[in-house]
């Protein structure tokens, strides 16, 4: 059963020509990252905040876990969804620890609940919390003050996490450590998000699927491997660069392409690639050592092989995948 | 000095009159000047003419503006405490709009997305952000008022214009010079104080403290070569 339904949705703002979201339905399952992916002003931030109730629809509804939130009170309806935008929002008059603070507190938590959680999010950031506690968002790096931001979102352990452009004002470097967190926060966490970007990139990086948004309706929601390999249509073609082989494959594994080593196999000194990496990698590893093969291995163990011919037949039936 | 010893009750009641008309025209001057604030960042349409109006009025002179009062509210304190609040309208409204519109959409949105209520936003949020500027707003009101109370003494109004005015009519210049001084230095020390409470509330001040715990230890100056 989905988590997060979208039934209908409609959004015109006064004055507007055209609705921002056109009819929208979607259905989100419990546990999945959902990357909202689209040009500017493809109506994506608003469906997003429409979740939380920032802006209400002009018709349809939105249920969560099967309930129409417009039958919550709007104030405890945004205390169980975590929200995270781009220019972070922290406030300025408080510290990291009393920003973190602010949904336990709404929710009522007791004193000691709440401190504890705080070093618990501060030491999930790694902002270690006798070091961090204390400052004020001003004393931090962009980075920081965006974990911080994620941080205050999760802080009432919400189910729900609303991610609008977070790590879109950041440098590239920054952007992408802060990528790798999230994969690996979201690993141990299984929230239910929805997060907002333009960068096709970072879509195909952290979501398991994605939303390609256009004129204010969905034109896809599909894995991102098949939004690469089977996209709907031309505006999906190019705005994902679905021709891209090289795209491509980033999003096939190491595992499904290796072959179990020939008999006459030796291993000496070829280089290796972990089993879970991805064949982007490989193909860039075996240009730049120019060699024809690498040992593919897991925990320091060899286990297969992979070939330049390997990558190259794949690429050739990557639509049948 | 003289007079100010020989005639201290005197002075200290003059004074008293002049504080509580400063004092209660401030009051009734934030009471008004807050929500019309408050509606002008909400309404931003409204600034112009509300703006406007006051400005218009501020420019109107202490004296003229105070005997077009008399008529409605009589010959004594009431007019020149009218008149005070429509003076400091302008100056407060301008510093609340100000305070409220330098605060960062983000934030208030931040709060909103939270789940914190109008009301949570308002105390918890707006009002400690805010507050710096709309003190510094009732600080510069505060000094125009205690300059424009002393014309109050023209109406009936008591304060420590009457010994000023006495004085000019007497030709008593002691008179003149104890009523400048008492003003002068009541003034300074409003302002002090409100600048100390000001220094007190801005989270600036918190945050630069917090910055020199932080900061590392300044380096060691290299031993200087003995002789």
């Amino acid at each position: 059963m989905a988590y997060i339904e979208f039934v209908n949705v409609s959004k015109q703002f006064p004055g507007a020509l055209r609705p921002s979201v056109n009819n929208c339905s979607l259905a989100i399952e419990q546990g999945t990252f959902v990357v909202l992916l689209g040009l500017s002003g493809c109506g994506k931030t608003t469906l997003l905040k429409m979740v939380n109730r920032l802006h209400e629809p002009t018709s349809g509804h939105i249920l969560i876990d099967g309930e129409d939130i417009r039958h919550l009170p709007v104030t405890a309806l945004r205390q169980r969804i975590g929200y995270v935008i781009q220019q972070t929002g922290l406030f300025p008059h408080m510290t990291v620890a009393q920003n973190i603070a602010v949904v336990p507190k709404l929710l009522g938590w007791q004193r000691e609940r709440i401190e504890s959680r705080i070093d618990e999010l501060l030491t999930l950031i790694e902002l270690p919390p006798a070091e961090y506690r204390h400052r004020y968002p001003s004393q931090l790096s962009g980075g920081q003050q965006q974990r911080v931001g994620l941080a205050r979102a999760l802080a009432g352990d919400p189910e729900v996490m609303l991610m609008d452009e977070p790590f879109g004002a950041i440098d590239a470097i920054t952007r992408a450590t802060l990528q790798d967190e999230m994969i690996f926060l979201q690993r141990q966490l299984q929230k239910t998000i929805l997060f907002v970007t333009h960068d096709v990139e970072e879509a195909l990086r952290l979501a398991d699927k994605i939303v390609v948004m256009d004129m204010g309706c969905i034109v896809q929601y599909d894995t991102p491997f098949r939004i690469l390999t089977r996209p709907a249509n031309q505006f999906v073609t190019n705005l994902v660069g679905a021709d891209d082989t090289v795209r491509h494959l980033s999003l096939i594994s190491v595992e499904r392409a290796m072959q179990s080593p020939p008999p006459d196999f030796h291993v000496n000194g070829q280089p290796r690639i972990a089993l879970h990496d991805n064949l982007r990698n490989a193909l860039s590893l075996l240009l730049r050592t120019g060699t024809q093969t690498l040992v593919v291995a897991q925990d320091e163990h060899p286990v297969g092989i992979l070939t330049m011919g390997q990558i190259q037949h794949l690429v050739g039936r990557v639509h049948e995948l | 000095m003289n007079y100010l010893l020989n005639n201290a009750e005197r002075v200290w009641l003059l004074l008293l009159q002049h504080v509580y008309m400063v004092s209660i025209a401030l009051l009734i001057s934030m009471l008004i000047a807050v929500p019309l604030g408050v509606l002008i960042s909400r309404y931003r349409f409204l600034a112009v003419p509300i703006m406007g109006t006051l400005g218009i009025l501020y420019t109107v002179p202490s004296l003229a503006m105070i005997v077009l009062l008399i008529p409605f509210f009589g010959l004594n304190a009431t007019s020149v405490i009218i008149a005070l609040i429509i003076y400091a309208q302008v100056i407060l409204v301008r510093n609340v709009v100000a305070a409220l519109t330098s605060i960062s959409p983000a934030v208030i949105e931040a709060a909103y997305g939270m789940g914190m209520s109008t009301w949570q936003c308002w105390w918890q949020v707006q009002v400690p952000l805010a507050l710096p500027i709309v003190l510094a707003g009732v600080r510069l009101a505060a000094v125009v008022c205690i300059g424009i109370a002393a014309i109050g003494a023209k109406f009936n109004a008591g304060g420590i214009g009457v010994l000023l005015f006495d004085g000019i009519a007497m030709g008593r210049d002691q008179m003149i010079w104890a009523g400048a001084l008492v003003l002068a230095v009541f003034a300074l020390v409003v302002n002090s104080l409100l600048r100390l409470l000001e220094w007190a509330v801005d989270p600036q001040t918190r945050i630069k403290r917090a910055a020199r715990q932080h900061a590392q230890p300044p380096p060691q100056p290299a031993a200087q070569p003995s002789h």
